[in-house]
């Protein structure tokens, strides 16, 4: 399967139009890259509760054109564990062809109520591909914060008033807590940089054992940005590494994509109303935390870049 | 048809049920009293006594999750579980009777916490009993490995498709050792072969479960629900009758001891109805016409041979081994009474709530409570409240 | 400008024809549901003269509702189009155009 250009990407669309996401959404990207990604695959999908799968589902509306399944908020972990394993064994037993399994999850399914089913499932080493599409909230139900909006970031749950400035903790490390359980594959992507993200998604569903890739998906409803600059808002957060393209094979870091001419964190942090209120005179000293725990956050990579090993 | 006579604990005869059945995905979090089965089940695997995939899931409602994937990808599945755990499952149980899936789960009924307490009683399963799972009660370790059995069979019927909680008392039932008959693990291959399931996860026809029902759509959905657990009422006892062919053991939806012809009739379900079944022939000893009823499936409630048992009796002991707070009376008063409403003499329904966390219920007791009942009757008291057998005042 | 909405004229099921549980059986039945007729503000235009066919459009397409025709050449199915602008601010030659809905 080559991504050497768009002309040569498959046109098998297995997400349909007709889905009720926003206007400017960045989720399909997701989807529909990862899919043709793997064209050649079977896949089943496993989806939790959120955007994705209240807007892709109204019942007796489906966009899916391949078999789906969702069953609640904080379980795909579990669910994908469980398909697996039958289908490992019907398939070896002739009573089902076999097909691989793919997890979509927003960062609300995945960083908090999803956490305890997802760590099981990579401790026990299932074979399956876990997708974290991060809208870096709850987004689903109205913009609520979560354990992977950044900080300072205004949310109903963490406003921006005049007494507290936003959420004041920082976003969690997911990948870190991932590779802690010793998978062999773990990554971060962009929508706006396709070609890294479907290498990643191939190599994720061809590993053998739990894959994980956790890919930014800016939200133009929540983050309030002009719809049409999704994928540049999505670009931007890459060239200002604050959301750095990474990937762990075994425990060796490896950073996939260097922006060429690295941009200030204000610069991608201007067009988002969400982050509004740092531009008060007053919150200034904020921007420069923000810049600096960046900063701070490449250092560290390129440092584990150097010193991690294959584990 | 040849069987062989062992001496099992309740959850082992449940491992050995489940060992025999072609299960697919077993997926099961330890928790006292279950643990046994759990343990079991992985002695067999470690031993390739046992096909099916075994998930050692961190949570119970990891553990549901699981199964109801195995279940879509068109698996036979199986869990086991017990008061929190089956507390920690409440979301996934409505998911699971929803999506239509034929999951067997053993329950061996505890106590809710708090305070904790490990020991048999109902609430557990009672504060489940309206998430759309059919619901059996075991008396005695033959009944939990034969129910065990059939409810595979029961469950995955096209016209039921629900998943089904099979109950033992805990400690009462799983940690005690009683003879009994299994059957080959051939006739039982026979009796259950693979799992073909209808709809499923499956590339060549793609489908999507767990869609988004907005409300012109849901009552439909729940609609088919009622019909499909409704429809039980009828598919159990048929396939029971299939099974007695197979063991030569009848099983029915209740079982009536002496009851042609009693006027007071004890009703209880679980362990404690066969010390009712004692408490009723001691009783008759005396010149009481003392029946016994033992309510072996709850849900759906088989309210036809309930009622026509209980029509021509004038006092009803109804038991219930766990508190329905704030309400007038237990689960078990609550199903039965409306369907006595409006029958010939009313009759004196005199409900008492005991067991509870274990608490042992002797025979003496129960018949106390015939005696409180009768003199409810005699001051013309229809329907008392209820009120506890042996608490401490 | 009266709007149609599809779902509305729909008579509705009983539960005896419904699927069980929920279950969707046609893959990608939402093509019967036209979202394009809740786009109000804007719509976008290719000039194809200066197209040059680099798919980024087709790519970056929420929907998908940009289509890649037998030529080569791409084409907007407007029956899904909601107007979010992406195609028009990423096409690298700007020949696609947002104008307003109304027109």
């Amino acid at each position: 399967m080559s991504f050497t250009s768009l002309k040569n990407l498959p046109l098998k669309e297995s997400l349909a139009p007709g889905h009720r996401l926003c206007d400017g959404c960045g989720i399909p990207h997701v989807v529909r890259y990862a899919l043709k990604a793997v064209d050649d695959h079977s896949v089943v999908i496993v989806n939790a509760t959120g955007c994705l799968e209240v807007c892709t589902t109204p019942y007796p509306y489906t966009s899916w054109r391949v078999p789906y399944v969702h069953t609640l908020f904080g379980n795909t972990g579990a669910v994908a564990s469980g398909i697996v394993e039958t289908i490992e064994k019907l398939s070896s037993e002739k009573r089902s062809q076999y097909f691989d399994v793919i997890v979509f999850a927003g960062d609300g399914g995945t960083f908090d109520i999803g956490l305890q089913a997802l760590s099981g499932a990579l401790e026990r080493g299932h074979d399956f591909l876990y997708i974290c599409y991060d809208n870096e909230a709850y987004m689903n139900t109205g913009n609520q914060r979560s354990s992977a909006t950044p900080m300072y970031s205004r949310t109903t749950t963490s406003y921006a008033g005049k007494a507290i400035p936003g959420k004041l903790e920082r976003k969690k490390d997911i990948i870190g807590i991932v590779v802690a359980h010793g998978i062999k594959y773990a990554a971060t992507a962009s929508i706006s940089h396709w070609r890294d993200y479907m290498t990643k998604v191939r190599k994720g569903v061809e590993v053998k054992g739990p894959a994980f890739i956790h890919v930014l998906q800016p939200c133009q409803t929540g983050w309030r940005y002009d719809p049409a600059l999704t994928i540049k808002m999505a670009k931007m957060a890459v060239d200002a590494n604050v959301f750095p393209l990474i990937e762990v094979e075994k425990g060796k870091y490896k950073i996939t994509y260097r922006p060429p001419k690295k941009i200030l964190v204000a610069d991608y942090l201007k067009p988002q109303r969400r982050f509004a209120h740092l531009f008060l005179p007053e919150n200034d000293h904020l921007i420069r935390q923000i810049q600096q725990y960046v900063d701070q956050n490449w250092e560290r990579l390129n440092k584990l870049e150097k010193f991690s090993e294959t584990g | 048809m040849k069987q062989k006579s062992v001496a099992l604990v309740g959850d082992q005869a449940v491992a050995h049920a489940v060992r025999q059945s072609n299960v697919d995905l077993i997926a099961a979090y330890p928790i006292t009293p279950q643990t046994i089965i759990v343990e079991t089940l992985n002695e067999f695997l470690s031993n390739g006594e046992l096909s099916a995939r075994y998930i050692n899931v961190e949570s119970e409602h990891s553990a549901l999750s699981a199964v109801i994937g195995g279940s879509l990808a068109g698996g036979r599945t199986f869990t086991a579980t017990a008061s929190q755990g089956l507390g920690l499952m409440q979301e996934v149980l409505y998911v699971a009777s929803g999506l239509r899936c034929p999951i067997i789960m053993a329950v061996t009924t505890r106590a809710m916490s708090a305070p904790i307490n490990i020991h048999a009683d109902h609430s557990d399963v009672m504060g489940s009993r309206d998430a759309g799972w059919m619901q059996i009660f075991c008396e005695n370790v033959q009944e939990a490995y034969d129910l065990t059995l059939m409810a595979f069979r029961l469950a995955e019927r096209d016209d039921v498709l629900l998943p089904i909680m099979v109950n033992l008392d805990g400690f009462l039932i799983s940690h005690t050792m009683e003879d009994l008959k299994i059957l080959e693990d051939s006739v039982v291959s026979e009796y259950l072969p693979p799992r073909v399931a209808s709809l499923k996860l499956d590339p060549e026809r793609p489908m999507t479960f767990g869609s988004f029902a907005l409300p012109d759509y849901y009552t439909e959905f729940k609609r088919q629900q009622v019909e499909g657990i409704e429809n039980a009422l009828r598919a159990a006892p048929e396939e029971w009758k299939r099974f007695e062919a197979l063991s030569g053991r009848k099983y029915t939806v209740t079982r009536p001891h002496f009851m042609d012809g009693a006027e007071i009739a004890l009703v209880s379900m679980g362990t404690s109805a066969g010390t009712a079944r004692y408490a009723a022939s001691k009783m008759r000893e005396d010149g009481l016409k003392v029946g016994a009823l033992s309510v072996r499936l709850f849900r759906p409630f088989p309210s036809e041979e309930v009622k026509k048992a209980l029509v021509n009796v004038n006092v009803i002991v109804v038991m219930d081994r766990t508190v329905s707070f704030g309400a007038y009376g237990g689960p078990l008063f609550n199903e039965i009474t409306p369907l006595l409403y409006g029958t010939n003499d009313s009759p004196t329904i005199a409900n008492f709530i005991y067991g509870l966390g274990g608490r042992d219920v002797t025979w003496r007791m129960m018949v106390d409570a015939t005696e409180i009942a009768l003199k409810k009757k005699k001051t013309g008291e229809k329907i008392p409240k209820a009120q506890f057998l042996g608490v401490r005042e | 400008m009266r709007r149609k909405f599809l779902s509305s004229k729909q008579k509705l099921k009983g539960w005896k024809e419904m699927e069980m549980g929920g279950t969707i059986s046609t893959p990608g039945s939402s093509v019967d549901f036209k979202v394009g007729e809740f786009r109000t503000i804007q719509r976008p235009v290719i000039d194809l003269s200066r197209c040059t066919k680099c798919y980024i459009c087709w790519a970056e397409c929420p929907e998908p509702c940009i289509y890649r025709k037998e030529d080569g050449f791409v084409e907007i199915d407007y029956d899904f189009c909601k107007g979010c602008g992406i195609c028009a601010e990423d096409c690298p030659v700007k020949c696609i155009h947002m104008v307003p809905e109304a027109e």
